[in-house]
């Protein structure tokens, strides 16, 4: 009887079955949607991420810059690298002086700190892996100044027009490029992750304490560098063992890559690290670890994967903010609003039946069959439209993947790479190369769909049809069988 | 066997307080076919909702066979329902959904009767009010007298003690009024039931062994 009379009803009674079966649909399909587009944001977030720091690393851990102090000219402590020119550097000819000299020195805005941390953090809980990397730069300063004329009579204090530092006519040129410190002995974590080798080789054990340089395959091209040359280095040449390409928003990515021990003493850092890059033993440690290492360095500044994915600009951030607000948002909203849906047209049904339900309680029908009545046909609807709409949800994926949208990732890297261009670069001259502290990378959404959200889904139709079939269950019990006497206007 | 003591029954209305039965006690030997008859809102529905186990007095007993209605709770009240009355309706209340055969068979649904009985016996009880060619209509498929018989074949397929009937004849015309009334009596005279009916018509309570007439919820015998 339960089963024929569920039938007829649902059957006979189309348009309330439909506009309930829909709106959970919708909501469903909105719900599995939103699901599948969110994971396909947060994989094509994890790429990018591991582009910028390298697969697998959880947590960066460096030291918070302090505040510069205002230094004159050529402190070192702050400000970058200052080049100070004796009387007696460079050649002077034709009335003018060439100048050049290289500086090996920390990346400007970063902060060093002791190599100590890396067994402290090594010692800390949970951590799996964990790798020291020192950043620097390299700037080659090239530069032709005209001679001072000190040209009697004159008593012209005011500087000359061409600026501060001299007259016109001077030319500096200014050759940066960045030189990264790092373990040789294959790092599970680390720049290295980040980049695939092109030509040559990779650093091996051995190595350590050697004068050899991996070069982006990039910057080898624009600096016509090739495996087997030299490059010069803070004055050392170095073999060129191997190039490798990097992704190109890779915060890690450098120009060239060195052993930590070469470079920690060609720019006198002896036991001094930038950076720190940790793997956890697994993501649910994520958070022990970062506090664990904070506790154990307070001056470090230590961001995991999901700090560092608020470094990550562009359509893709775009994207995963309008999930997280407007997606969510929409797809709790348009569930409340199918159970509301539900819920309103299973009790305006019941009140339509008001004198079906006193009839069956007048021949005898007990309350319990009444509301599993009831509930039963709520339940499904419910499920009707949880069907429809885990169909609709996947019909909806599958466009999103066969459109397949691209969406653009712009890591804003930490660091500021190069020479800033300061008053000292000013005067006549050409500034040298500044680098560009952004780069894009082009991303396609791929929406995944897995059992579970399905299962998921499904069960929330089931649920809305549950509480659908409560409330309107619990309003066919009021009803008395007298109801059934009362005579229709 | 019905035996009411002292029955009354009152309704709170929003701001008066009516008394639908007042003070009435009765007793209704069984195979009796009685007449109610009485002016609108004299409380003819009400006291055929005593009768019918559909509600407890607000003062007084209502006894049927050795059951005392007004003491018992609504699961018991539903299933004294299910096994001994049987009810017919003004306005037929057939379920609009279910064909003729599938209404029938909602009076043994609580009865726990299995499936293939339950089909032999409502179709059983339409071919026995002559609706046997009918059993897969819908109601919206006959007319107001082939629904009233599915409605007596529904009340009938349990075989009840009483049969208790509210203006049975009210949404008919005369011809099939009296239709209806053949076979009620027809039924009354065959299973021996008892047969309550409610009903203005005078033609109608003619028909039966003992008429009431019941006032401003005081009960009356009428000769
Ligand atoms: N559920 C209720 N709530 C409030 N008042 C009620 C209720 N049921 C009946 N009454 C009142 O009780 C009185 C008797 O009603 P009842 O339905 O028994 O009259 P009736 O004799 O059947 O009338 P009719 O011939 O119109 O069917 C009326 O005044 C009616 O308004
Ligand atoms: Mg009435």
């Amino acid at each position: 009887m339960f089963g024929t009379y569920l039938v007829r009803e649902l059957t006979n009674r189309r348009k309330q079955t439909a506009i309930i079966a829909t709106g959970m649909a919708l909501a469903i399909a909105l719900v599995i949607i939103v699901n599948a587009v969110a994971a396909g944001v947060s994989a094509a977030q994890t790429s990018v991420l591991a582009s910028v720091y390298g697969v697998g690393t959880d947590i960066t851990v460096t030291q918070t810059p302090t505040a510069p102090t205002q230094g004159s000219n050529g402190t070192r402590a702050g400000g970058g690298p200052g080049f100070d020119f004796g009387a007696a550097d460079g050649r002077t000819a034709d009335g003018s002086t060439t100048l050049s000299q290289t500086h090996l020195g920390v990346v400007r805005g970063t902060e060093t700190f002791d190599a100590s941390s890396l067994d402290t953090i090594v010692g800390v809980e949970n951590v799996a892996a964990a790798t020291g990397t020192l950043a620097l730069d390299n700037i080659t300063f090239n530069g032709t100044i005209p001679t001072q004329r000190q040209s009697g009579g004159t008593t012209d204090t005011t500087p000359p027009p061409g600026g501060l530092d001299g007259a016109g006519g001077s030319s500096f040129n200014v050759d940066t490029f960045t030189v990264l410190g790092l373990d040789v002995a294959g790092a599970a974590v680390g720049p290295l992750t980040a980049v695939t080798l092109t030509d040559g080789r990779t650093f091996t054990a051995a190595d350590a304490g050697s004068d050899v340089v991996v070069v982006d395959s990039a910057y080898a091209t624009s600096a016509s560098l090739a495996v087997g040359g030299t490059l010069s280095i803070s004055g050392t040449d170095f073999e060129i063992i191997g190039l490798v390409a990097s992704g190109s928003g890779a915060a890690t990515a450098s120009n060239t890559y060195i052993p930590l021990d070469v470079a920690q003493s060609l720019a006198g850092l002896d036991g001094k690290l930038s950076s720190i890059y940790v793997q956890a033993a697994s993501s649910n440690n994520i958070s022990q670890v970062q506090a664990d290492i904070k506790n154990a360095l307070p001056d470090a500044t230590v961001d995991t994967q999901a700090d560092l994915a608020s470094s990550v600009s562009g359509s893709l951030s775009t994207a995963s903010g309008l999930l997280s607000s407007l997606g969510t948002w929409l797809s709790v909203l348009v569930l409340a609003a199918a159970f509301l849906i539900a819920i309103l047209f299973t009790i305006s049904g019941v009140t339509r039946r008001t004198r079906e339900f006193g009839t069956l309680k007048a021949i005898g029908w007990s309350n319990r069959r009444i509301v599993g009545q009831v509930a039963g046909e709520s339940l499904v609807q419910g499920t009707i439209g949880g069907i429809l709409g885990v169909a609709g949800g996947l019909i909806g994926i599958l466009l999103i993947n066969l459109f397949a949208p691209t969406l653009t990732a712009s890591a804003t890297v930490q660091r500021v790479a190069g020479f800033g261009g300061g008053p000292r670069a000013g005067g006549g001259g050409a500034p040298g190369e500044t680098a560009a502290a952004a780069t894009t990378t082009d991303i396609t959404l791929h929406a995944p769909v897995t059992g579970t959200i399905i299962l998921v889904a499904v069960a929330l139709a089931i649920l809305g049809g549950i509480l659908a079939g409560a409330i309107g269950g619990w309003r066919a019990s009021r009803l008395r069988p007298a109801e059934a006497l009362r005579s229709v206007a | 066997m019905y035996e009411l003591k002292n029955v009354s029954k009152s309704y709170e209305q929003t701001r008066r307080r009516v008394t639908a039965l007042d003070d009435v006690s009765l007793s209704i030997p069984d195979g009796q076919m009685v007449a109610i008859q009485g002016p609108t809102g004299g409380g003819k529905s009400t006291l055929l909702q005593m009768l019918g186990a559909l509600e407890r007095p607000t003062k007084g007993t209502v006894v049927l066979g050795n059951a005392e209605l007004s003491a018992l709770p609504d699961t018991k009240l539903a299933s004294i329902r299910a096994r001994e009355v049987g009810f017919v309706f003004q306005s037929f209340n057939l379920i609009p959904t279910l064909t003729a055969q599938e209404n029938v068979e909602t009076a043994l649904a609580p009865l726990g009767v299995p499936g293939v009985e339950r089909r032999a016996r409502a179709a059983a009880a339409l071919e026995s009010v002559g609706l046997g060619d009918r059993a897969s209509h819908r109601p919206d498929e006959l007319s107001g007298g082939q629904q009233q018989r599915v409605a007596i074949a529904r009340a009938l397929v349990k075989e009840p003690d009483v049969l208790l009937a509210d203006e049975p004849t009210g949404s008919l015309d005369e011809e099939t009024r009296d239709e209806i009334m053949d076979l009620l009596e027809g039924i009354w005279r065959d299973r021996g039931l008892t047969l309550i009916v409610v009903t203005h018509d005078s033609a109608v309570a003619k028909r039966a062994e003992r008429r009431l007439h019941i006032k401003q919820g005081k009960v009356t015998e009428k000769k």
